[in-house]
Parts: structure tokens; C-alpha cells; sequence
């Protein structure tokens, strides 16, 4: 990205793959944002630390992508009762709920109309807030309910329907509020934050070493992503570099675990279809690669099996070759399974048209990962940036352009097939030698990067070492920021029991999300 | 149809199969025909996820799943505490998610079980106690059985499960709660 026409400059940041940081005046932030936006930008991520021990002040960060790397714009917000930042969701409206989390979290205000609190859910003072570096929490302070003031729809026939935090089946909590008319949905709002667990605040508690197994459980299911972008992140700041077969090692534990999931969500969409063979199918593949897994590292879901210098655990050659077959024999039953799903009309049915997101509200929303490839949004990090291991492997990036139900089904399976090759080609070319170095001291208040194209979309880790090897602050980031407001248009115009269906083609994380 | 049909006729019965790791499935077996004598009836699980990573769901997905066949015991998840004999917690209990865990226990109708699931529910675990969390699922609501695990896997998940029975069982056989429980 080039900001020269606002005078900015930019300094190599340490980071996975190429990015720049770039110090803003308080009135060029958004300026700044609309140049990047005309360059084809996107927003990753927007997240704020309290710096009023070194700067005098609040550092307000927007992590920006575009097809040259990442710029993380940082702009300084004076510690002033009135001071503010400027509305960045004004060019990029993702930013919306990230900023209302920043001030729940660390008390730095935008421009932004709607101030609404998002983190915040009456635990704790209002006024107090949990990543300032003076907060302390009080046992006095029990849980609380909040009185949230949802977007009502009025008119003739309109009613709402509150479903959460507790749903129907075995997901994770959160509340959606459908304004609907008959059984048509006419808006939908989520009200997140409920597994809130002050995640970034436990990280600033811990080691640099051991952050990383508190990275593998902002989401659980994205667990390798999240360790590899923790370690990538330390890494770079370290300018270490991690021994080959390692590298390797973390990208067939990705791709196993991409492997899984959507082996998982094809069998729940089928179900949710209507289709119980199809859950019982793909669930049962995905059993059998979990338990792979375990016999090969020691854990179904690959748990702290990427660790900062490496891996904690080599492949043998006989569960190396356990992978082959298995990853010949599963790609053969999903082709098959595929067909089934292809041509069966009820599910076919379901799938098409429903939940629509169409590529030009994708691009203007900032939709990403997988559900922005089945809207025509053609991004994947392990193409666009590939550094090693990904160089070797050339992967083919999946895509579509219909954005229903059908098009992210498709997009799944295309990835499904991709991911079974790569496991392939990962074993069969597994270069030999060491799996872990020794990770040296690194220097502290440096912003360091690891940015990894998990399952369900990129994940950042933007990770600043304190002094003796201490988090001075840790913000790992999930894609389902980006898509859960995405959902909400989705579902305008489908009627409420497609919710599910949609809801599941997403599989959007919470806990990724409330942190 | 065809296609489906043949697909159904290869795949055959893996609930009987004994995969890899051969021991875990001998254990799946055992379990499963202890579950159906301690129990001789269908039990209601309505599982809450208190402020989990998630990782916990996927291995309470996995006990649904032709290998550990978890309906097939006589066991099913159900869509409201109302309709529940037992509740499967995750944790650690976020206190976003504190009244609402509160407010489901007291819908669950009596007598109830509570089984507290991963080493968050039974400890707070890596999360701790802090601004958000209450840490392990006691902490707000009575446990009758914990489940270790970081996650556990579906062999523990269903151990648990049935140490919580046979637990309420013996208690019944004492004399101090004779009633059994509505079927």
C-alpha cells in the first residue's frame, strides 16, 4: 500500500508475511484508510493497547491487506476525557464492532455513532476497563444483565424472536434477535461477547514460551492456526528461523485439521438439510482422521503440537505413510459422497439461493477466508503469500461466485479435495532434519506478526514482548469478526428456519470472536 | 437413491468395527453396555457451553458419531433443559455466561445430574479465575461428575457420563432418594 500522498512513511514491521507499520496523525487515520481502500484494501483487523506509560497515551492499530502485504496503521489517542479516534467503519464497516470492543477493553472512544457497548455485558464497572495496564478486578463484582438496545423493526405483523445465549443444539453461546414478518426474516442482530473469557488479558499474565498454548484455545477448533500464527508472530520477532521440516510438519497439522472441519460441517449441512446420511457419513470420516491425529502427535485435534521453534513432535514413517493411504481412501468416499450431494434434490433445494451473499456485498463488507471465496472474493494466504512450506506446494485456491449455501457447500469440498492432495504431497516430499530449535530471547515493545490462512479464514497474531520475557500484550484475531456482521445480510429475505442452514455454512467462531 | 443405498451397504455397521486404536473402541463397547444396565432407559443430556474454546463441542459432537453411536446406547442430546435429565457443562464459566447457566439448571427439571466437561469446567484451566470468568463450572452451579480433559475424548466423555449415573444410582439404592426418575 502506498500512503505517500498523505506524507506517511512506512517501517518494515516483523512479521510472517510482508507488512509495514505506519504512524498516522489523529486526523489522517481515516484519510489514511480511504487511500488503502482505493488501492483495493481490506480491513484484517482493529485492536488497542494501553500505552500511557510509554507514550502518554492510547495506541489505536488497523491492520489493513492488500495484494502487496499488510500495513498496520497506529495512530496515538491522547490520554483526554474527550479525546477520540477517527470512525475507521466509515471505509471499512467491519471495523464497527472491533471498535466498540476497544473501548469496553481499553477505554479509547471513535467517532463512530453507534456506541453501543460489544465486550462489555455488565460484569464490571463500565467505567473500568480490563486491558488498561492499572486495572484491577474486584470479587465484589458478580455477573450482571445489561439492557442492550436492539434495532426494533416496526410495522403491521412484525414480531421478534430472541433465540440465545443458550441454543437447541451442542454450539456455542450467543444471542440473535430476528425482527421477522410471517416467516420471513427482515433483520437479524447478534448480540455476541457471552464466552468473553479476557482472553488478551490472561496473555499479558503468561510467558512469551507458554503464550503459545493460550493461542491454541482462543478457538479451539482452529487450534494449529492459532499456535502456528503465535509462533510466527514470536518467531519474526525473534528472526528466527524455523528448521524446514518443522515448517512442513505445521503445514500438514493445518491441513489435517482443515481436513477435519469440513468433513465436520459437510455432514452437519447435509443434516441440517434434511439429510441424516450425510452426518453420519462425514462424521464418521472425520473420526477416522481425528484418531489419526492422535496415533501420529498424540492428540485428536493437534493440541500444542505447534510450539514457537518448531513442532513438539516428529511424524514417524509409519504413521507418515497411515496418512497417504488414509488421505487416498477419504478422498475417494468425499468424491463419491460429493456426487450424492450433487444429486440429490432436496438437498440441492436447500443449498441454492439461500443465504446469498453476493461478491459485490462481500468486497464492500470485508467479507474473508472461506466464505469470501464462495462470494468471489478469490484470497487465500496460502497463495497469495506463500512462503515456505507453501512455495513447493502450489495450492489451488478454491472459489465461487453464487455466495448462497450451495457455493460455500462447493467451495468446501473443492478445499476438502485440495487439503487430502497436500497431506499427499506434504508426506511424500516431508524434508528430513530437525523439528524444533531453541528460540532466542527477543527485544521488547516490538509489534511482531504471524498471519495464517486457518480453515475458516486468516487468523492474525499480533504479538509485543514486555521485558524478561514477558507479553506486554497479545491480540490474536479471528475471521469471524469480519463475517459474523456478514451473516446478518445474509439472512434478510430467507425465512427463519433456514437459519440454521446458513448460520452452519459459515460456522463462524464465538469464542474466537468474544476473546 | 441407488447410490446412496450402495454407499450405506459399503460403509456396513462401524459402530461393531474395531478400529484403531483398537483399545479405545473395546472400552466404547463396555461402556456402552453399562450405560444401557445402570440405566435401562433413554437419558436427556442438554449440553451448555458456559464460555468454552469450542474444543470441547467438537469432542461432545464426536460421541454422536456411527463409532461411538451415543443414540444407539440410549442417550440423546435435546434442544431445551426442560426436556433434560443431565446437564454436559463446558467452562470455564465465563460471567457473561453466569446467569444464563444459573437460569438453565433451574429449568432443568428434578432429579438432575450435572456432569462438568474439560479441564476448564473442572478447574477454570488455562483461562483461570479473572474479570470474566468464574473458572469450573462448581463455582455456580452443583457438579455430580467431572471430565479431565483438555479436550476429553468421547471414550471420557461417555466414562463421565455414567460415572454420574451409577453415582445417583447407588445414592438411590441407599434409600435416600427411592423415587426413580420420570422416564
Amino acid at each position: 500500500m502506498d500512503f505517500s500522498r498523505l506524507g506517511l512513511s512506512a517501517a518494515t514491521l516483523a512479521s510472517a508475511v510482508p507488512a509495514v507499520r505506519v504512524p498516522v496523525g489523529s486526523g489522517q487515520l481515516v484519510p489514511a484508510c480511504r487511500v488503502a481502500h482505493e488501492q483495493g484494501a481490506h480491513l484484517v483487523a482493529l485492536w488497542a493497547s494501553d500505552e500511557r506509560d510509554r507514550v502518554g497515551g492510547t495506541l489505536v492499530r488497523v491492520a489493513l491487506q492488500d495484494a502487496s502485504g499488510l500495513a498496520v496503521l497506529e495512530v496515538a489517542v491522547p490520554d483526554l476525557p474527550d479525546a477520540r479516534y477517527g470512525d475507521v467503519s466509515a471505509v471499512f464497516p467491519a471495523a464497527a464492532r472491533m471498535q466498540r470492543a476497544a473501548f469496553d477493553l481499553v477505554g479509547v472512544a471513535s467517532e463512530a455513532d453507534d456506541q453501543r457497548p460489544w465486550a462489555w455485558m455488565a460484569s464490571w464497572p463500565i467505567d473500568r476497563y480490563p486491558l488498561r495496564r492499572d486495572f484491577e478486578a474486584s470479587p465484589k463484582w458478580e455477573p450482571g444483565q445489561e439492557d442492550y438496545e436492539f434495532v426494533r423493526v416496526a410495522g403491521d405483523g412484525v414480531h421478534e424472536i430472541p433465540v440465545g445465549p443458550v441454543h437447541a443444539g451442542i454450539i456455542e453461546p450467543g444471542h440473535f434477535r430476528f425482527q421477522i414478518v410471517g416467516e420471513k426474516v427482515l433483520r437479524l442482530e447478534e448480540r455476541l461477547c457471552y464466552t468473553h473469557k479476557g482472553i488478551e488479558k490472561r496473555f499479558e499474565s503468561m510467558a512469551l514460551a507458554d503464550g503459545c498454548r493460550l493461542a491454541g484455545r482462543v478457538s479451539g477448533d482452529s487450534t494449529v492456526a492459532y499456535a502456528w500464527a503465535y509462533s510466527q508472530a514470536l518467531e519474526a520477532l525473534a528472526g528466527l528461523a524455523v528448521p524446514p521440516r518443522a515448517l512442513w510438519l505445521r503445514a500438514l497439522a493445518l491441513e489435517r485439521e482443515r481436513i477435519a472441519n469440513h468433513l465436520g460441517d459437510l455432514g452437519y449441512l447435509g443434516n441440517d438439510g434434511g439429510f441424516a446420511f450425510g452426518l453420519a457419513q462425514f462424521s464418521r470420516l472425520r473420526e477416522e482422521v481425528v484418531r489419526t491425529n492422535l496415533a501420529a502427535f498424540g492428540h485428536r485435534l493437534m493440541m500444542d503440537l505447534v510450539v514457537p521453534g518448531g513442532v513438539a513432535r516428529d511424524l514417524d514413517r509409519d504413521h507418515a505413510a497411515a496418512m497417504v493411504d488414509e488421505a487416498k481412501r477419504v478422498a475417494a468416499e468425499v468424491a463419491t459422497l460429493r456426487g450424492i450431494y450433487d444429486e440429490h434434490d432436496g438437498l440441492q433445494d436447500r443449498f441454492r439461493t439461500c443465504g446469498r451473499v453476493t461478491p459485490e456485498l462481500a468486497a464492500r463488507l470485508g467479507l474473508v477466508g472461506m466464505a469470501a471465496r464462495a462470494s468471489g472474493q478469490a484470497r487465500d494466504l496460502r497463495c497469495d503469500f506463500a512462503a515456505a512450506p507453501w512455495d513447493a506446494l502450489a495450492v489451488r485456491k478454491a472459489g465461487a461466485t453464487g455466495g448462497d449455501v450451495a457455493a460455500r457447500v462447493a467451495v468446501r469440498f473443492d478445499e476438502l479435495a485440495e487439503s487430502l492432495r497436500l497431506v499427499r504431497s506434504i508426506v511424500d516430499h516431508l524434508p528430513e532434519g530437525d523439528v524444533r530449535t531453541p528460540v532466542p530471547d527477543v527485544p521488547p515493545h516490538r509489534l511482531g506478526l504471524g498471519y495464517v490462512e486457518g480453515w475458516r479464514g486468516p487468523v492474525l497474531v499480533a504479538l509485543e514482548a514486555g521485558p524478561g520475557g514477558t507479553i506486554r500484550r497479545c491480540h490474536p484475531h479471528d475471521p469471524s469478526w469480519a463475517n459474523w456482521p456478514v451473516l446478518e445480510h445474509a439472512v434478510i429475505g430467507n425465512i427463519v428456519p433456514d437459519f440454521p442452514l446458513i448460520n452452519k455454512s459459515f460456522n463462524l467462531s464465538y469464542s474466537g470472536q468474544d476473546l | 437413491m441407488l447410490r446412496i443405498l450402495r454407499q450405506i451397504a459399503k460403509t456396513g455397521m462401524r459402530t461393531e468395527a474395531p478400529p484403531a486404536p483398537a483399545d479405545e473402541m473395546a472400552k466404547a463397547a463396555r461402556l456402552q453396555a453399562d450405560v444401557l444396565r445402570t440405566l435401562g432407559r433413554a437419558l436427556a443430556i442438554r449440553q451448555v457451553d458456559a464460555g468454552s474454546c469450542n474444543g470441547c463441542e467438537l469432542e461432545i459432537h464426536a460421541l454422536g458419531n456411527p463409532y461411538y453411536n451415543i443414540e444407539g446406547m440410549g442417550i440423546r442430546f435435546v434442544a431445551s433443559p426442560r426436556h433434560a435429565d443431565m446437564l454436559l457443562v463446558t467452562g470455564p464459566v465465563s460471567k457473561h455466561m453466569a446467569i444464563a447457566l444459573r437460569r438453565t439448571y433451574d429449568a432443568t427439571p428434578e432429579p438432575k445430574l450435572v456432569v462438568a466437561v474439560g479441564d476448564c469446567g473442572c478447574t477454570g484451566g488455562i483461562f483461570g479465575e479473572s474479570y470474566a470468568t468464574l473458572g469450573r463450572v462448581s463455582s455456580v452451579i452443583p457438579v455430580d461428575a467431572e471430565v479431565p480433559g483438555c479436550p476429553p475424548t468421547p471414550t471420557a466423555l461417555l466414562q463421565g457420563i455414567l460415572a454420574a449415573i451409577t453415582a445417583r444410582v447407588a445414592v438411590a439404592g441407599d434409600g435416600e432418594s427411592a423415587t426413580p426418575p420420570p422416564t
